[in-house]
């Protein structure tokens, strides 16, 4: 495949990881943020091929980790008691909310249905005008210009049925909650691609200078992903904090500003709870007010009791990086895929899953 | 079976004077026997069939193999086959990787209310035409019809008796430390194929089910290779992943696969990509696993590119003594990692 094999090529990535073995002298902790790239990390085994000095840890950017549990059970809740048709994304389902997942909710005759766009949920309302249809609007900045499309689309064709429950979170302000954090122990990041092909680079330089960190936006593929960790590599190793793009097939500085009009357009910049982490200032998305027709939070005013978390669940440290999956207690024994804790242990994406599904449990240990 | 019966299989189509399976179809009374008599037993007709009786009385020689499986595919009708071809196709699949060959078939309907009759037809006339590929006969069924929101069009299970391959020994106890792995063909076709009808993901593509009856190939490879070929099983729910992480917990070894030997077809791997999922755990239809003793993998990898059903065969990893009840994969670009069973059903990724 065009623009695949290449990236995936093992001498390409071969003569990547002889260049950092080379340069790389002493101990250095990166973060990955996004959870794309921490399952591509451990899928292709690359964290078995790196120089024992380069310690990679695994950051907040899967969407499903961080989703509020009080939001999962407003979902569950929608889809069980208000005659709601909830979609969601695929891996969305599956975590588990206080008393239970979208998709026991669906085995229990719940109308759950997984999408890969929510264009489809606009559609789905317009076929089913005696229903209520809630598309489950999570993700980064990456799926923010979908979300916001189906609202627009059902706007302008009138769809009154039509709604989304936003779980949008920002990358930016994530990065500076970990940096800013008195535990930190990263010193340089991969941002995530994908985010910045929507967002651009922008937003990332006065992060570079406030922290003096090295930022290098990189891609997904196992040849990106090498080539990203050997440029912040060697800026640690130089003393250096720049921003640079790995990824510049795809990412322009600017990013896409159709995509970023029609964000403006449907969202504002509002205070987010991650799951695992708390509240972040200004670090999510929520529909404007000139939109709230479509903004399910509004729609459905229900006050559910926020449930606590699992208080043997370390998701907070994981997806700050300050613990990996191996070192909690709990990992591949009470939790597991099958009965998660948390949600890192749900989403492909999630540190704890990505490990489970990959790893060999006594190399973790 | 010759191509002659395949050929009578375009008769003219009975006149049903309904458009739609009703509750009546399944009622045991004149729908029932209509259904039945100018339709099922006409096209699947056989000696033992045509006796009518509540089941078939035969006899026959020889250690026997017996298997079932039911099947509830949606779409029913898929790009390069459906429900009714799986029926056949994977009963006589199981009996295969037995180290069986496939005789006589049980057929049961579970029918919803509103099947287009049509259709019913077809999926009988698809059952008809593998069942003769496959050698098999069809000797004894039912018909049941439920109410219409109670099934998801039609359900089918078979049954199959199979007559043992003399030579054949093949259980999870007789793989061997150093024995290699084969894979019989392209994999992850058939639940792609699936995956680009299902209601609201529809995909342009031309990858087609590789669904097809696997018995005349192992019947190849066991006359050949006898007690040489250790473990056989097709890889269905579940895709090669799983088969091969049985082999591992099942088999009491370690298995070492390297993902570039493992053949996928461009397309499905592009379908895989933007559908955000693995294609080793992608289900397969006509795909199965073979573990034989080293000495006769080149010459089992040799058959099977002549034969119809493994063209694209390859060699795939090896079974070891390290790493017990463990799959290891070794990636294209070096690196290593555990291929584990999935927890439920692949869900697609958000991003």
């Amino acid at each position: 495949m065009k623009f695949l094999h290449e990236y995936r090529d093992a001498a390409v990535a071969g003569r990547y990881l002889a260049e950092l073995k080379q340069v790389v002298t002493r101990p250095w902790t990166i973060m990955e943020v996004c959870g794309g790239q921490t399952h591509s990390l451990v899928k292709n085994g690359i964290l078995s091929l790196l120089p024992d000095k380069i310690n990679m840890v695994h950051g907040p950017g899967c969407p499903v980790c961080v989703t509020p549990l009080h939001l999962i059970d407003k979902a569950v809740y929608l889809a069980e008691e208000k005659n709601v048709i909830l979609c969601s994304y695929g891996d969305m389902v599956r975590v588990p909310g206080s008393k239970k997942s979208l998709l026991e909710a669906k085995a229990a005759g719940a109308d759950v249905r997984i999408l890969y766009s929510p264009l489809e949920a606009v559609k789905l309302a317009k076929e089913n005008p005696d229903k209520e249809v809630v598309f489950f609007a999570v993700g980064f900045e990456t799926t923010a210009p979908a979300n916001a499309l189906s609202v627009l689309h059902a706007c302008r064709e009138a769809v009154m049925n039509y709604s989304i429950l936003t779980s949008h979170v920002l990358v930016p302000p994530a990065i500076e909650a970990i940096v800013n954090d008195k535990t930190n122990v990263v010193q340089g990041f991969l941002a995530a691609g994908h985010v910045c092909t929507i967002m651009g680079m922008d937003e990332y330089y006065p992060i570079v200078e406030k922290y003096k960190l090295p930022i290098v936006v990189t891609g997904f593929e196992p040849v990106d992903l090498l080539q990203g960790i050997l440029m912040v590599v060697k800026q640690l190793e130089r003393g250096e904090y720049k921003l640079e793009n790995q990824y510049s097939r795809v990412v322009r500085p600017e990013g896409n500003p159709e995509a970023r009009q029609v964000i403006e357009d449907i969202f504002e910049i509002a205070d987010r709870e991650w799951r695992g982490i708390g509240n972040i200032p200004l670090s999510g998305y929520e529909v404007n007010k000139n939109y709230a027709a479509y903004d399910a939070n509004r729609k459905f005013a229900i006050d559910l009791t926020k449930a606590g978390e699992s208080k043997e669940c370390i998701a907070g440290e994981i997806l700050r990086g300050i613990k990996k999956p191996g070192q909690c207690p709990q990992f591949g024994k009470k939790c597991t895929p099958l009965n998660p804790l948390g949600a890192p242990m749900v989403s492909s994406e999630g540190a704890c899953a990505a490990y489970y599904h990959f790893s060999n449990m006594e190399e973790l240990v | 079976m010759n191509e002659k019966n395949v050929i009578q299989l375009s008769c003219p189509m009975p006149r049903f004077d309904f458009d739609v399976i009703n509750l009546g179809h399944g009622s045991g009374g004149i729908l029932t026997h209509k259904l039945l008599n100018s339709g099922v037993f006409d096209v699947l007709k056989n000696d033992l069939l045509n006796t009518k009786h509540d089941g078939a009385v035969f006899e026959l020689n020889g250690k026997l193999a017996f298997s079932t499986d039911s099947y509830v595919v949606n779409p029913v009708f898929f790009p390069g086959g459906n429900i009714g071809e799986l029926a056949v196709n994977g009963t006589v699949n199981d009996l295969s990787m037995c180290g069986a060959m496939a005789k006589y078939l049980s057929l049961a309907f579970i029918l919803e209310e509103g099947l287009p009759i049509e259709e019913f037809w077809q999926i009988l006339n698809s059952i008809k035409k593998c069942a003769d590929k496959a050698g098999v006969q069809v000797v004894t069924g039912d018909t049941k019809v439920v109410e219409k929101g109670k099934g998801d069009r039609i359900f089918i299970n078979t049954s199959g008796i199979g007559i043992m391959h003399e030579k054949a020994a093949i259980d999870f106890s007789r793989i061997e430390e150093d024995d290699l792995i084969i894979i019989s063909g392209n994999i992850a076709a058939h639940g792609i194929a699936i995956m680009s009808k299902r209601q609201g993901l529809e995909f342009e593509t031309d990858i087609l089910s590789d669904t097809c009856n696997l018995n005349f190939t192992i019947k190849k490879l066991l006359d050949r290779f006898g007690t040489l070929i250790h473990f056989l099983r097709d890889a269905t729910r579940g895709g090669v992943a799983s088969v091969l992480n049985e082999v591992a917990k099942d088999g009491g070894f370690g298995v070492e696969i390297r993902q570039k030997d493992i053949p996928v077809t461009e397309q499905v791997n592009g379908a895989c990509e933007m559908l955000g999922l693995d294609p080793l755990y992608v289900a397969n239809e006509g795909v199965f696993i073979c573990i034989v003793n080293a000495s006769v993998a080149d010459a089992v990898v040799e058959i099977l590119h002549q034969d119809g059903n493994g063209i694209n065969a390859a060699i795939i990893g090896n079974i070891t003594t390290g790493h017990k009840g463990q799959v290891v994969l070794q990636s294209n670009i070096g690196g290593r990692r555990v291929v584990n069973m999935l927890p439920g059903e692949q869900l697609p990724r958000i991003c």
